[in-house]
C-alpha cells in the first residue's frame, strides 16, 4: 500500500501544550518512552522482592530492621514471615512477567520503533495507542495497590469496607499463589490464609486491566504493520524486529482475550459466589464449604480449567516476552557484525513457527496435574519439536557473526549475550518438555532456571541491547560505553552464577517456592549453593544501579549523537535524531532495499541503506542462496 | 574485547559443565522400579542437552574471537544472506535429534501412567489439607470404609471424614505418614480437602498433584526398604515450606504386621518404625 493513501489521515499537528506533548501524549514515540519508563519502575520493584526473596532463603531468621519497620506484621522485628516470603514470591513473577517482559520489549521497544522501521508517520490508531498505555498503567498501580493493602493494618482496615473478601492487613507484600495464581487457593478468599483476601482480588484485577492494555496495543500493531508499510517495504524487506512484533502482537491478541476470560471468572468465584474454579465438598480451615456464612457453598468447579485457560495465556506469553528481544538480537547482531543476517527468510519462518507451535504446548506445565496422561504425550512432543525453530534462529545467528568484522559496543556485548543466554536458558526445555522426566523435575529450581534463563535474563538482555543501541536516536545522546562494559560484564558473570546452580538444585530436588529450605534433610548439600547464589543475586543487582545511573545521566548529558551513528541501514536511521513529531518531516521514505545490506560488494560503504537510491545491490530482499 | 568475551564465554561453558559432572550433586538414589530408566533417559538428554550447550557455546565464542574487527583490516566482512542448503540441513538433523528425544521420553511415563495399577497392588488413600499429610489404610478386611466430606472435623480429628457406621471402616487406619510394601506395586488414591497439593517423594522420581474435587489413582513400585521424606511440591499457601511426612517401605512381613493393627496401635507402631528406620546418608 502506498503512503499518499494515508496522507491527511494520520498526519496530526504537533501538540503544543506540556500535557499533550509527555502526559497524554498519542505520539508513538512518546507513548513508547512511556512504556520504558514504566517497565524501568517495575523491574526496580521486582528487583528489590529478589533481592529480599534471596536474603531470606541464605540468611534465614536475620533481622533486617527496615523491613520491620516498613512492614510490622510480614517481618516483625525485620525477619520475614513465611507468608510475607511467598507474596514477595508471587509479587516478583506477576510484576516481571506482566509490567517488565510484555511492556518495555514490546510496548516499549515496539511503539517506538515498529512505525518508524515501516516508513510511517505513528500507530494505525494513535488515540487507542495512549489508552493501551494507560489502561496498562492503572494495571500497575492497582498490582501496587496490593502492597500497600496487605502490607499496612490500616490500610487494609479501610479497604475491608469494600466486603469481606477485600479484606487486607494480613502482613504480606501482596496475594499469596505464584504468579500462576492456581485455583482453588487463588479462589477461595480469606479463609485459605493470609493474601487471600484484598491482596487476591487486586492481583486478578491488575491482570484483568493489563490484558485489556495489551489487546489494545496489540491490535495497534498489527493493523499498522500490515497497512502502513510505507511505498517499496515488502514484507520481506522489513527488519526482523518488526516481524518479531507482528507476531507478538498475534500471539498477544489470540492468547490475552483467554486470560481475561479466566481472570473474569476467578474474580466472581472470590466475590459473587460462583464456582467456575472451586469444586464441591471442600473443607478449609476446619470449615465445611456452605456450612458457615464465611464459606459459603460451592459445587462443580474445575481447579484444572483454571490452569488451562491460564497457560493457554501463559505460554505464548513466554514468547511474548521473548520474540522482540530475538527480532533486536538480530537486528545489533546484523548491524555491529557488519553483515547481513544469515538466513533472513528462515528466520521469519522461525519465528513464525515459534509462535504457533507456541500454542500447542501449553499442557506441558500440566503433565502431573492430573489431566489425561495421554494428552500429555501429545503436549509433550511437540513442546520438543520448538526446539527446532529454536536451534535454527541460534545457528543464523551464529551465521551471521561467521566472517563478520565485529564492532563490541555495549548494545553488541549484550545482543551476544542474549544469544549464549538464549542457549543456555533454551536448551534445558529438552529435559522439562518430556513427561517422564517432569515426574522428577516438575515444580523443583530446575524450572525456576530454566524460564528465568530463557524469558527473563534472555529477554532483558534483548532489552539491554535495544536500550544502547536506540538510546541515541530516542534521545539524541549515547550511553556512556565504558559503563555499558561494565555494567555487561557484570551482569553476564552474575547470572551464569545465580542460575546454572539452580539447575543443581533442581536435579537433586528442590522444591520451588519453599520459603526455607531447613525442614529437609535431603536439602542440606545444597545450602554451599544457595549461598553462592545470593551472594551472586546482591552483586548483580548492585551492578544494575551503574546501568540505571548510565541511563538517566546519559539522556541528560551524554556525548552527542548524530542521525545514524552506528553506520546502520535501516529507516530510523534515515530520519533526524530525534525523529520529528511525524517521524519523517513530512516526506515518508521509499525503500529500495532489504534490511541488512552491510558489506556489500563494490558500494561506496560497508552498508547500503533502505533508502539508497541507485546502490548496486545484487539481492535487495533479503533471498537466501547467494553466497560469495 | 572480542578475545576476552570469547573467554569469559568458554570459562562459563567449562564451570557450567564441571558443576554437572562434579557428581557433588545429583539426583539422591532411586529407591523404585521405573527410576532406572528414569535416569537413564535423563542421562541421554542431559548428554544432548550439555553437547548442544557446549558447541553453541564454543561456536559463538569462536566466531567473537575470529572474528572480531581489529580496526586494521580495511576489507570488508563476507557479503552473504544465508545458505538454504545449511538451514535445510540442520533443520533436519535437530529435527530427528529432538523429536527423537521426545518420544523416547513418552517411555517411562506410558509404563506409569497409561494403565491402572495391577491387581495385587497395595492401596492407600492420600487425603492432603493445608499443611498436613492424611494416610487412610485399608485394613484387616481390605476395604476403605466409606468416606463424606461432610464428616470431616479436623477438630476430633476425622481428618479424612471417615463415616464410622460403615462396616468397613472399623478397622480402617489413618495416619500422617505412609508406609507402603516394598516390591510390590502401590495404588495412592490421591485427593485433596481444599488446595491443590503435590505428592514429591524424590527417590521416588515420582509426583503427582493432588487436586481438590478429583480422586486420581496412581501406581509405582519401591524396591527398596528405608524412610524416605515426602514433601509437597504445588503451592498451597502460607506454610507450603512446612508440609511436610515420610513414606516408609517396608518389608512385606512388616507391612502385614502393620496393616491388621487398629487405629491407636497402628499408630503407635508407625512411630516405632519411623524411629527405627534411619534417613539416606546425603
Amino acid at each position: 500500500m502506498s503512503a499518499e493513501t494515508h496522507e491527511g489521515v494520520h498526519r496530526h499537528p504537533a501538540p503544543t501544550s506540556f500535557i499533550r506533548k509527555y502526559i497524554f501524549s498519542t505520539d508513538h514515540k512518546v507513548i513508547g518512552i512511556q512504556y520504558i519508563m514504566l517497565a524501568l519502575a517495575a523491574v526496580a520493584v521486582g528487583m528489590v522482592m529478589s533481592l529480599l526473596m534471596r536474603l531470606n532463603l541464605s540468611w534465614p531468621g536475620t533481622s533486617w530492621p527496615i523491613l520491620g519497620t516498613l512492614f510490622p506484621t510480614g517481618a516483625p522485628g525485620g525477619v520475614m514471615n513465611p507468608e510475607f516470603y511467598l507474596s514477595l514470591v508471587t509479587m516478583h513473577g506477576t510484576i516481571m512477567v506482566f509490567f517488565v517482559l510484555t511492556t518495555a520489549p514490546q510496548g516499549g521497544f515496539g511503539n517506538y520503533f515498529l512505525p518508524i522501521q515501516i516508513g510511517a508517520e505513528d500507530m494505525a490508531f494513535p488515540v487507542l495507542n495512549m489508552l493501551s498505555f494507560w489502561v496498562t498503567l492503572v494495571g500497575f498501580m492497582v498490582i501496587l495497590l496490593a502492597i500497600f493493602v496487605e502490607g499496612n493494618q490500616s490500610i487494609g482496615q479501610w479497604f475491608s469496607a469494600l466486603g469481606p473478601s477485600f479484606t487486607g492487613g494480613s502482613g504480606t507484600v501482596g496475594p499469596i499463589g505464584g504468579w500462576t495464581g492456581y485455583a482453588p487457593l487463588s479462589a477461595l478468599g480469606k479463609i485459605a490464609g493470609p493474601g487471600q483476601g484484598a491482596g487476591m482480588n487486586l492481583w486478578v484485577i491488575s491482570i484483568a486491566i493489563f490484558c485489556v492494555g495489551s489487546l489494545l496495543g496489540a491490535l495497534n500493531f498489527i493493523t499498522t504493520l500490515l497497512n502502513m508499510r510505507t511505498k517499496g517495504m515488502s514484507l520481506m524487506r522489513m527488519p526482523l524486529t518488526c516481524w518479531a512484533w507482528f507476531t507478538t502482537a498475534v500471539l498477544a491478541l489470540l492468547s490475552f482475550p483467554v486470560l481475561l476470560g479466566g481472570g473474569i471468572l476467578l474474580l466472581l468465584d472470590r466475590i459473587a459466589g460462583t464456582s467456575f474454579f472451586i469444586p464441591s465438598g471442600l473443607y478449609v480451615s476446619g470449615l465445611l464449604s456452605g456450612s458457615n456464612p464465611n464459606f459459603p457453598l460451592h459445587t462443580g468447579g474445575s481447579p484444572i480449567l483454571w490452569q488451562h485457560l491460564f497457560w493457554f495465556f501463559g505460554h505464548p506469553e513466554v514468547y511474548i516476552a521473548i520474540l522482540p528481544g530475538m527480532g533486536a538480537t538480530s537486528h545489533i547482531l546484523s548491524t555491529f557484525a557488519r553483515k547481513p543476517v544469515f538466513g533472513y527468510r528462515a528466520m521469519v519462518f522461525a519465528i513464525f513457527a515459534i509462535g504457533l507451535l507456541g500454542f500447542f504446548v501449553w499442557g506441558h506445565h500440566m503433565f502431573i496435574s492430573g489431566m489425561s496422561p495421554y494428552s500429555a504425550i501429545a503436549f509433550s512432543v511437540l513442546t520438543l519439536s520448538i526446539g527446532v525453530p529454536s536451534a535454527v534462529k541460534t545457528f543464523n545467528w551464529i551465521g551471521t557473526l561467521w566472517g563478520a568484522r565485529i564492532r563490541f559496543t555495549s548494545a553488541m556485548l549484550f545482543a551476544l549475550g542474549f544469544v549464549s543466554l538464549f542457549v543456555a536458558g533454551g536448551i534445558t526445555g529438552l529435559i522439562l518438555g518430556q513427561s517422564s522426566l517432569d515426574l522428577a523435575m516438575h515444580d523443583t529450581y530446575i524450572v525456576t532456571a530454566h524460564f528465568h534463563l530463557v524469558m527473563g535474563v534472555a529477554s532483558i538482555f534483548g532489552m539491554f541491547a535495544a536500550i544502547y543501541f536506540w538510546l541515541p536516536k530516542m534521545f539524541g545522546r549515547f550511553m556512556d560505553e565504558t559503563l555499558g562494559r561494565i555494567h555487561f560484564w557484570l551482569t553476564f558473570v552474575g547470572v551464569y552464577t545465580i542460575f546454572v546452580p539452580m539447575h543443581i538444585m533442581g536435579i537433586v530436588g528442590m522444591p520451588r517456592r519453599y520459603a526455607s529450605f531447613g525442614e529437609y534433610e535431603f536439602l542440606r548439600t545444597l545450602h554451599p549453593l544457595v549461598l553462592l547464589v545470593s551472594v551472586a543475586a546482591v552483586i548483580t543487582i548492585a551492578a544494575q544501579l551503574i546501568f540505571y545511573f548510565n541511563l538517566f545521566w546519559s539522556i541528560f548529558k551524554g556525548k552527542r549523537a548524530s542521525d545514524n551513528p552506528w553506520e546502520a541501514t535501516t529507516l530510523e536511521w534515515t530520519t533526524a535524531t530525534p525523529p520529528p513529531h511525524d517521524n519523517f518531516a513530512g516526506v515518508l521514505p521509499t525503500v529500495y532495499h532489504g534490511p541488512y545490506e552491510f558489506a556489500v560488494p563494490g558500494a561506496p560503504n560497508d552498508f547500503v541503506m533502505q533508502t539508497d537510491v541507485g546502490a548496486d545491490v545484487p539481492s535487495g530482499d533479503g533471498h537466501n542462496g547467494h553466497k560469495h | 574485547m572480542g578475545r576476552a568475551l570469547a573467554v569469559i564465554i568458554w570459562i562459563i561453558t567449562l564451570l557450567s559443565v564441571l558443576l554437572f559432572v562434579s557428581g557433588k550433586w545429583w539426583f539422591p538414589a532411586a529407591i523404585s522400579e521405573h527410576a532406572p530408566a528414569l535416569d537413564r533417559q535423563f542421562m541421554i538428554t542431559i548428554l544432548v542437552v550439555g553437547i548442544s550447550f557446549t558447541a553453541a557455546q564454543i561456536g559463538l565464542g569462536w566466531m567473537v574471537w575470529k572474528y572480531r574487527d581489529t580496526g586494521s583490516r580495511s576489507d570488508r566482512a563476507i557479503y552473504t544472506h544465508g545458505s538454504n542448503r545449511l538451514e535445510v540441513l540442520w533443520t533436519i538433523i535437530t529435527a530427528i535429534v529432538f523429536i527423537s528425544l521426545g518420544v523416547m521420553g513418552q517411555s517411562v511415563w506410558a509404563s506409569l501412567r497409561l494403565h491402572d495399577a495391577p491387581a495385587g497392588s497395595y492401596s492407600v488413600e492420600v487425603v492432603a489439607q493445608q499443611f498436613q499429610w492424611n494416610f487412610h489404610y485399608a485394613g484387616k478386611d481390605g476395604k476403605f470404609g466409606r468416606t463424606d466430606p461432610k464428616l470431616i472435623d479436623d477438630g476430633s480429628l476425622n481428618f479424612v471424614g471417615l463415616d464410622s457406621s460403615d462396616a468397613a471402616a472399623a478397622d480402617d487406619a489413618v495416619t500422617s505418614a505412609l508406609a507402603i510394601p516394598v516390591n510390590r506395586p502401590v495404588e495412592l488414591r490421591l485427593r485433596s480437602k481444599d488446595v491443590i497439593h503435590n505428592f514429591w517423594v524424590p527417590q521416588l522420581r515420582f509426583k503427582q498433584d493432588l487436586v481438590p474435587g478429583m480422586e486420581i489413582k496412581v501406581h509405582f513400585t519401591a524396591n527398596k526398604v528405608g524412610k524416605y521424606e515426602l514433601a509437597c511440591a504445588e503451592l498451597c499457601g502460607q506454610l507450603h515450606y512446612k508440609m511436610k511426612s515420610y513414606m516408609l517401605v517396608l518389608p512385606e512381613d512388616e507391612i502385614q504386621a502393620l496393616q491388621v493393627l487398629p487405629q491407636e496401635q497402628f499408630q503407635a507402631k508407625m512411630v516405632e518404625l519411623l524411629n527405627k528406620y534411619p534417613l539416606p546418608n546425603y
